[in-house]
């Protein structure tokens, strides 16, 4: 237990850095900067504290916000996903997520790839609606989720294929 | 009694994250029609801290190109001062500036959002002020929004909520310096008048009309203009002379009679 405590803060911080020291620079095309730490919700343990969850991202994207001048546009679209998870994990999942034994690596990689995708398309749509904020701007917010979308999908899929969890 | 606490328990999870979906909506609204809030910016030490040491590590990279550019911008100035009319004496009493500069550092830089910022390594202990302007070698840059005791924020061109008196060059025909968040290279000049004779290329600069920036400091170039939908006024697009994704080392120009200005301005309207 305490041992998945220490895992969860190791990766809470070294997401905050890679995001806000690596990826938040990264400026591809000069507007894309890919979201790794949507990944921190996608790790996190599933049978955990519900409230805790939704407590945890608030801080990681509140983190987020702080490095990046952004006031609290990522901690309002993170905290989002963390509340709709559990609806998405049942969409993906089915029932077996009811199940005791269920793991993230037992399930297909096909499920494992939705839920990440959607993960990603339900934080950005919120992020960048919140960001410019006007209705006026619906084929820029559109652009923005689909391009930055794609790269954060492929980063993280790469990240979590790198860095998979085995034993939990 | 026993009903709302039960409904309360077994809604706990939907009502945390309502409060703290308001919680952060009530921020970022907030920020939207007003200033950054003091508190969450990157100035604060935590933020700061850990910006200040990645940029000690990795400023060593571009060390070689800086100093090339701060070369070439003491040669300009020499050029400068070895030609100027003034005599034979110079005043160097600083007592007698209006503008005092300091230097600094970029230690982040943001352009692709769009409200942009960049923190500086210097702070209130290096006696910086909110509302000062930051300029670069080659053209503006932003102003001055929070400060913390040894980091500061600055409010970059590129950002929507951001407007600069700005001039044609060796006119005083003036607008505002604006952005539509589109490209990081050109900001907008709006509020010239239709009856001003504009070229492509002509040269923008910025505006006497600020108390925050000196009067004549290089913007840009005309890239194109169009009128505005009232047909009276021009739409400018401006191209930068800075280039805003490769940014080291920066002046913050603090005008001393601002307050005076300020204070004058405030009585004045007071009157009325």
């Amino acid at each position: 237990m305490s041992n998945s405590y220490f895992v969860n803060i190791i990766r809470f911080t070294l997401l905050v850095l890679v995001q806000v020291l690596v990826f938040n620079r990264l400026n591809f095309f000069g507007f894309i900067n890919p979201m790794v730490y949507i990944l921190f919700l996608y790790w996190y343990p599933i049978k955990e504290n519900r409230a805790a969850f939704i407590g945890l991202s608030f801080l990681l994207g509140l983190f987020i916000d702080l490095f990046s001048d952004t006031m609290a546009i990522h901690a309002a679209s993170t905290v989002t996903i963390a509340y709709i998870r559990p609806a998405i994990m049942r969409f993906v999942f089915g029932v077996n997520i009811e199940f005791q034994s269920f793991r993230l690596s037992s399930s297909t990689k096909a499920q494992q790839f939705t839920f990440l995708a959607l993960l990603i398309v339900v934080h950005h749509t919120v992020f960048f609606t919140l960001e410019l904020f006007s209705f006026s701007n619906i084929l820029l917010i559109l652009k923005k989720v689909l391009a930055i979308g794609m790269a954060s999908l492929v980063l993280c899929l790469l990240f979590s294929s790198l860095f998979s969890v085995r034993k939990e | 009694m026993q009903q709302i606490i039960n409904f309360v328990i077994r809604n706990k999870d939907f009502l945390l994250y309502l409060f703290l979906l308001m919680v952060s909506l009530g921020f970022t609204i907030q920020s939207h029609s007003y200033h950054q809030s003091r508190f969450f910016n990157s100035s604060n030490w935590i933020t700061g801290g850990i910006y200040g040491t990645f940029n000690s590590i990795s400023s060593y990279f571009g060390l070689s190109e800086e100093n090339q550019k701060l070369v070439e911008e003491n040669q300009r100035l020499r050029r400068l001062l070895f030609n100027a009319r003034v005599g034979d004496t110079v005043q160097i009493d600083s007592a007698q500036m209006v503008y005092t500069i300091a230097t600094g550092q970029v230690i982040k830089n943001s352009y692709a959002d769009p409200r942009n910022y960049i923190t500086i390594n210097r702070g209130s202990r290096d006696s910086i002020q909110p509302d000062m302007g930051v300029i670069t070698q080659k053209g503006i840059l932003g102003i001055v929004e929070n400060t913390s005791s040894r980091y500061a924020t600055v409010q970059s061109i590129l950002n929507e909520k951001s407007t600069i008196n700005a001039k044609l060059k060796n006119t005083n025909h003036f607008g505002s310096l604006v952005w539509d968040t589109e490209k990081y290279n050109v900001v907008q000049l709006i509020d010239i008048p239709r009856l001003v004779p504009l070229t492509v290329g002509d040269t923008i600069v910025t505006g006497g009309m600020s108390s925050i920036f000196p009067e004549n400091i290089p913007i840009g170039t005309i890239q194109k203009f169009d009128l505005d939908t009232s047909k009276s006024f021009y739409r400018i697009d401006v191209s930068l002379f800075n280039d805003m994704t490769n940014i080291k080392n920066v002046y913050i120009v603090n005008n001393t009679d601002r307050e005076q200005i300020l204070e004058l301005e405030a009585e004045t309207v007071n009157e009325q």
